[in-house]
């Protein structure tokens, strides 16, 4: 049903239960290398998202070395997939074009020919596919040939018209789209790591209806922050696909369904939750909306407010539960916060050139010695605080030993990052992080410290309000 | 590659950027908001006549924004035409921004690139007739200044575009509004 490429739902919901089956298999790591890769590159940011070279190349493991049933791709809608290899040839045609070192954007439109057709149909396959490999090739070949590669080019971008209506059947596709819902569902995951971690009865009831609020709390954040970024978007090769890029919706109808599910999220989570949690997603909203996503343009201290946006949904999660920030709250947000350094930093350290021509002011472009510094900061930062789980009556004091090796193999990875700082080691320990927060927060929640302090838990449990 | 060398290379390309940048801006945003600009980015697609609805077409080359055709409906009210002009305004001062931004860019990148291989001995093209590129650390630099010297037009437009955004999605409601609103009346009249 999606266009893009890796990872179902429940792919990602059973990758993060049965990781330790998954690492087992020589592939299974690459897999939800593959499946997470495309997830946590969501997560951050539409313009932090890998480029299009990346992305073929994680398109490619993930189809080669695909063996899980959940990890199975749907097949795509004819027409979705149409349009998605013609946006994918125009953009190889653009940049084509872009390599030529003089550009006159005027006497180029004034060769346009005359239209061959006013209907914008979409073709049928069998002229869009030679259509491209005749552009292509011809393209480099003398100039006598121009001329026809340019009517041809014309023709084709006429097709391309489509009419500004909603199509209802594609509707729920583009809420889907438009809410980053891979995105959603990992923040609703992380929420539920917190609440599975709170020293409290476990409650279906709450836990769902706490899951389903911050997940629209998670599209609302998602939907306005894709209303604000149009522009930025469509410059970007990752993003350009997204539904306002494409008018598939009005900014209008964004916004309104961004308003339906911030409404009814907060309203889910303070009525049928908890105040402190409803009060925690409006919060949540405001940092994502009104904070990280105008400074992305202004300051490096987004990536701050981006990092406490990422660590706010366990705190959630464990406050849904128990309806108290305890300091075993700050803890579950301090891993990911301290994650998010090692994970953005060495993403983003490869999107370099986007990010400039984009005009987004990233610690990778404008201070690279405090990108690399940082992140090896917070990924010693993660060894400190897994030791406070004990301390804090989180874990048992087992976590801090099994968690030992893969925080000390991230922090050796972002050493590897601080001292060499190349395209190589970047990519190592981004797919490093991809895999060591699903495994983290397995291992905190088997090395949870049972409730032997009934008192202590019922004192806890006082302090929530009746649901 | 000294720093001076640098500077005075991206100087030139972009003092010569900003003559283009001048031009176009002047040529595109003087013109009156209901008419288009029909050498600068309008594509010679006509939406068929009976068509309701407002035609989105693909990604320009040079901006990658998506043009828009409005289709102006029979009785259009005050509100719906101050929408659509505000809209069709917007459409063209942002892909004026983002076609300068690409090609100083591009431009920009080819001259410092130039000039770095120049600083090394190395002609553009190598033995196979390929284009040489920098290493991706070499490139930083040029990407930072590129950020820094930028910064305050980038400032400008965020701020410009955040108004502009609002102001039509606000159009947008309002009108939406009175096209109920014209519906219920009619209904209950």
């Amino acid at each position: 049903m999606y266009k893009t490429p890796c990872s179902r739902l429940t792919g990602l919901v059973g990758t993060s239960v049965s990781v330790n089956q998954k690492l087992l298999g020589k592939n299974a790591p690459r897999n939800s290398l593959s499946t997470r890769s495309f997830i946590q590159l969501s997560r951050r940011d539409p313009s932090q998202w890998i480029t299009f070279q990346h992305l073929n190349f994680l398109r490619r493991q993930y189809v080669m070395r695909s063996s899980h049933a959940l990890y199975q791709r749907a097949k795509p809608k004819q027409t979705a997939s149409l349009t998605h290899l013609e946006d994918h040839q125009d953009n190889s045609v653009i940049r084509k074009i872009q390599q030529v070192p003089t550009i006159d954007p005027g006497p180029v439109v004034a060769t346009v020919l005359k239209p061959t057709s006013g209907q914008a149909v979409s073709p049928p396959p069998a002229t869009v596919l030679p259509t491209a490999a005749e552009a292509g090739p011809e393209a480099l070949e003398a100039p006598h040939v121009q001329m026809e590669t340019d009517e041809v080019r014309e023709a084709r971008l006429e097709r391309q018209w489509k009419e500004l209506k909603v199509d209802l059947a594609e509707l729920p596709d583009v809420y889907a789209r438009l809410s980053k819902i891979k995105l959603t569902a990992l923040v609703v995951v992380t929420a539920a790591a917190g609440f599975a971690m709170a020293p409290v009865p476990f409650d279906p009831t709450t836990f769902f209806l706490a899951s389903l609020g911050t997940g629209l709390a998670a599209c609302t954040a998602n939907s306005i922050n894709q209303y604000f970024e149009v522009p930025f978007d469509s410059n970007m090769n990752r993003t350009k696909n997204r539904p306002l890029v494409r008018g598939q919706i009005s900014p209008l109808h964004a916004v309104g369904f961004a308003l339906a599910c911030g409404v009814s999220g907060i309203s889910l989570l303070s009525l049928a939750v908890n105040p402190l949690t409803g009060a925690l997603g409006a919060l949540n909203i405001f940092l994502y909306t009104c904070c990280y996503t105008p400074l992305k343009r202004l300051s490096i201290t987004n990536t701050w407010v981006g990092s406490l946006v990422g660590a706010i949904p366990p705190v959630m999660g464990w406050t849904a539960a128990t309806g108290a920030l305890d300091p075993g709250a700050l803890l579950m947000g301090g891993f990911l916060y301290c994650w998010q350094f090692p994970h953005f930093n060495s993403l983003s350290w490869n999107l370099r050139e986007d990010y400039s021509r984009g005009g987004y002011r990233m610690m990778s472009v404008t201070h690279p010695a405090m990108c690399k510094r940082v992140a090896l900061r917070h990924s010693l930062g993660l060894v400190g605080v897994s030791g406070l789980g004990p301390v804090l009556d989180v874990t048992t004091w087992t976590f801090p030993l099994v968690s030992l090796p893969i925080n000390l193999y991230i922090s050796y990875l972002a050493f590897r990052f601080y001292q060499k700082g190349d395209r190589a080691s970047a990519r190592k320990l981004f797919f490093c992080s991809l895999w060591h927060l699903p495994m983290l927060l397995l291992l905190a929640l088997t090395c949870k410290k049972s409730r032997t302090d009934p008192a202590g838990a019922a004192k806890t449990l006082s302090l929530a309000p009746a649901p | 590659m000294t720093l001076k060398t640098t500077v005075y290379f991206l100087r030139k390309s972009l003092c010569h950027d900003m003559r283009c940048i001048s031009e176009n801006v002047r040529r595109c945003c003087s013109n009156q908001p209901n008419k288009r600009d029909h050498s600068f980015k309008r594509s010679p697609f006509v939406p068929p006549a009976d068509s309701k609805h407002d035609w989105i077409g693909p990604p320009h080359r040079l901006s990658n924004l998506r043009p828009i055709i409005y289709q102006i409906p029979e009785n259009e009210t005050e509100l719906e035409k101050q929408l659509r002009i505000l809209r069709q305004e917007t459409e063209d001062w942002n892909h004026a921004f983002w076609t300068n931004q690409n090609i100083t860019f591009n431009k920009s990148k080819e001259a410092f690139i130039l000039s770095q291989l120049k600083e090394k001995g190395m002609t553009e093209k190598d033995e196979k007739g390929r284009k040489r590129s920098l290493h991706s650390e070499e490139m930083a630099v040029f990407y930072k200044h590129f950020l820094d010297e930028n910064c305050i037009r980038h400032n400008n437009y965020n701020k410009e575009w955040y108004r502009r955004n609002f102001t039509i999605t606000l159009l947008m409601g309002r009108v939406a509004f009175h096209k109920l609103w014209r519906m219920f009346a009619e209904k209950a009249g």
